[in-house]
Order: C-alpha cells, then sequence, then structure tokens
C-alpha cells in the first residue's frame, strides 16, 4: 500500500511538472513544403498560411494596412456599426481586450466593416467615440468590399454573406481572430462569449512572449 | 423526543403554509419577471447588457430608474416598432436605431416587467392587458 501511493506521488509530480512546460499556440490554415538552397544544401521548410497584403481606410481617414501590422501581434473580427444582432455583444467583449492592451505597443485591433457603403470613415470615427475608443490601438478599417470578404472567409476563416432576409442585411460569424506577427493565424474565439474573450486575452500573452522563429 | 420531532413538523408544515399562502398579485408578478428574464436574455442582453448597464455612448443603459417610470406607456410601442429618434438616458444622449423587437403583447409586458424591477428598479408588474391597451392607444 505505501508504495502504491509512493508511486501515485511520483506520477502526480511528474503530471505537475509537465503542465509547466510553457504553451505553444497551434498555426491555423493550410501549410506546405518548401525546398530551397541554403549555402549549397538543401532545406525543406514548412510555409504557412498568411494574411495577404491589403491596404484601407480608418476611422482616422489614413490610409493603412498591413504595413502598418508589421511585427503586430493583433486581433481582427467583422462588423457593422448598423448591426442589429451579434455585433454589440463582440464589441463590448472587444473593449475588454481593448482595455487590456492599449498600451501595449505591438498588439493591436483591427475591425473590418462588412457594409462600406454606410460605414464611411466618418460613421467609423462616431461610432469609436461613441464606445469610447481613442487613439491608435484599435482601428475600424473600411475598404473594398469583395477583397474585405475575401479576407474573411480565405484569410481570417470567417464567415460572412451579405443577405437582404437576415436582421441588418448581412450574415456573419463573431470569431475573433488572432494574428501573430508573421501573419499567421494563431487563434480563433467566440467573440460573443466573455470566457472566450478571457481565453484570447491569455493567449496574447502567450503569443507575445514566443521567440520570432525567422 | 417523539413530542419534540412532532412539534417540528408541525412548525415547518405551518411556515410552510404561511409561505404558500402568497397572493395572487405577486404569484402573477413572480410568473411575469422570471418569463420576463428569458426574454431578456435572448432578445435583449447582447445590446444592454446582463446588467443593463447598455453600452458606452451607443446603446443605453435600462438602469435609467426615472426615465423608465416616466416612459412606461411608451415602452411597448418602443419594443413594437423599434426606436430611431434621439433618447436622452442618464443625462446622456443616445441617437441610435433600436430595430423592432418582434415581441408578441404578451412577452412585451414579460420583459417590461423584468426590466423595470431589475437593474435597481422597482416598478411593479405590468400585464399583458396594459400592453394591449397601451399598443392600442398609441396606434
Amino acid at each position: 500500500m505505501r508504495k502504491l501511493i509512493g508511486g501515485l506521488v511520483l506520477v502526480m509530480v511528474f503530471a505537475a511538472c509537465k503542465s509547466n512546460t510553457a504553451k505553444v499556440l497551434p498555426i491555423y490554415g493550410n501549410r506546405s513544403a518548401e525546398t530551397k538552397t541554403v549555402n549549397g544544401q538543401q532545406v525543406t521548410d514548412t510555409v504557412y498560411q498568411t494574411v495577404p497584403a491589403f491596404q484601407f481606410v480608418n476611422q482616422y481617414g489614413d490610409s493603412v494596412g498591413s504595413k502598418n501590422l508589421q511585427d503586430k501581434i493583433y486581433v481582427a473580427d467583422f462588423f457593422f456599426t448598423s448591426c442589429p444582432s451579434i455585433c454589440p455583444g463582440m464589441q463590448r467583449n472587444m473593449l475588454t481586450v481593448y482595455n487590456a492592451f492599449k498600451d501595449t505597443a505591438d498588439v493591436k485591433i483591427i475591425s473590418f466593416t462588412i457594409d462600406p457603403k454606410h460605414d464611411t470613415a466618418t460613421v467609423l470615427k462616431k461610432y469609436a467615440d461613441k464606445l469610447g475608443v481613442s487613439g491608435n490601438s484599435w482601428w475600424f478599417l473600411n475598404g473594398d468590399k469583395d477583397k474585405v470578404y475575401e479576407l474573411a472567409t480565405k484569410s481570417y476563416l470567417v464567415g460572412v454573406t451579405q443577405d437582404s432576409t437576415a436582421a441588418g442585411g448581412y450574415v456573419h460569424q463573431g470569431y475573433f481572430v488572432l494574428i501573430d506577427k508573421e501573419k499567421r493565424v494563431r487563434g480563433s474565439y467566440d467573440g460573443t462569449d466573455p470566457k472566450q474573450v478571457d481565453q484570447l486575452i491569455a493567449d496574447i500573452k502567450t503569443l507575445k512572449a514566443e521567440p520570432i522563429s525567422k | 423526543m417523539k413530542g419534540k420531532i412532532i412539534g417540528t413538523i408541525c412548525l415547518l408544515a405551518f411556515f410552510a403554509m404561511i409561505y404558500s399562502c402568497q397572493s395572487d398579485a405577486s404569484i402573477e408578478y413572480s410568473r411575469y419577471y422570471s418569463a420576463g428574464a428569458v426574454v431578456y436574455h435572448d432578445h435583449c442582453r447582447n445590446c444592454h447588457g446582463d446588467k443593463g448597464e447598455g453600452l458606452n455612448g451607443l446603446i443605453p443603459p435600462l438602469t435609467d430608474t426615472a426615465f423608465l417610470k416616466s416612459n412606461k406607456a411608451k415602452l411597448a410601442y418602443q419594443l413594437k416598432n423599434g426606436l430611431k429618434d434621439k433618447i436622452t438616458v442618464g443625462a446622456k444622449a443616445f441617437d441610435g436605431t433600436m430595430p423592432a423587437s418582434g415581441l408578441s403583447p404578451i412577452e412585451m409586458a414579460q420583459v417590461i416587467t423584468y426590466v423595470t424591477n431589475s437593474f435597481g428598479n422597482k416598478q411593479g408588474v405590468v400585464t399583458g392587458d396594459e400592453v394591449e391597451t397601451a399598443l392600442k392607444e398609441c396606434n
């Protein structure tokens, strides 16, 4: 019996040790192997799916895009200001993320409008003001609709469609997508669920501590 | 010993009887209130928040007792048709749009009862009949 307890304690100690190892976030999307020649030697590397370059207009009327997100961790979501359904809850939760990182230079939030015709820079600025968002850590971006929809579905892996039968005229998923400094998708969280948003905040901290692989 | 046990049981039964003897009015209130909590959760909470706190300058809070009291007659109409006009709640102006709720009159009565008796409000029951009358008067 004593041996058994001793063994059990040993197992528990090891189990505890294992959970202490640093958590690594998964890398989402397609990947491929690329073989190139480095210093005369064949090297095979994994190439991950990344978010392609884009250039849109933010709530201040400035032209900004992927260039400004170089070497930044950011959270992306898709919304529209006149959204009667899930957006207010999402943006309420995003405010928690904003408040946690607004003074952190390398963490940003990007909200893409899926109704660019209505949500001009002026409308987005008014929305940001009412939400209590200032400065440049959270941008609301207005861009070409087809481009935004393509980015959403292909790169950020969030479903969005225009549907005149839906409340507000659009159908979209409420995911918050976490992008690392190398433009790769590292997490996706239900933006309407405060518990998942807490996890997102924890994962941003994990990601910040991750060494750059390049 | 036996007497003590019987005595205790009798006492418990007596209190249970008093407790179950709520007035019809308070039963009606409880019924409206608890059904209203479900309606609120499904139709209102996402924008107005778990605690009726609203969302900064975008969505008004439901904690302004004075506003709710002075607008009580209009609440059903606003739920039915939505809201576009500028309103002032808690000394803050709001000019956004509230969509029509799509609720039935009885659900409106339930959720109005819930809201006007939660988040620091205490204004009693609003019945389905009252909502029907209010809607007729507004039309």
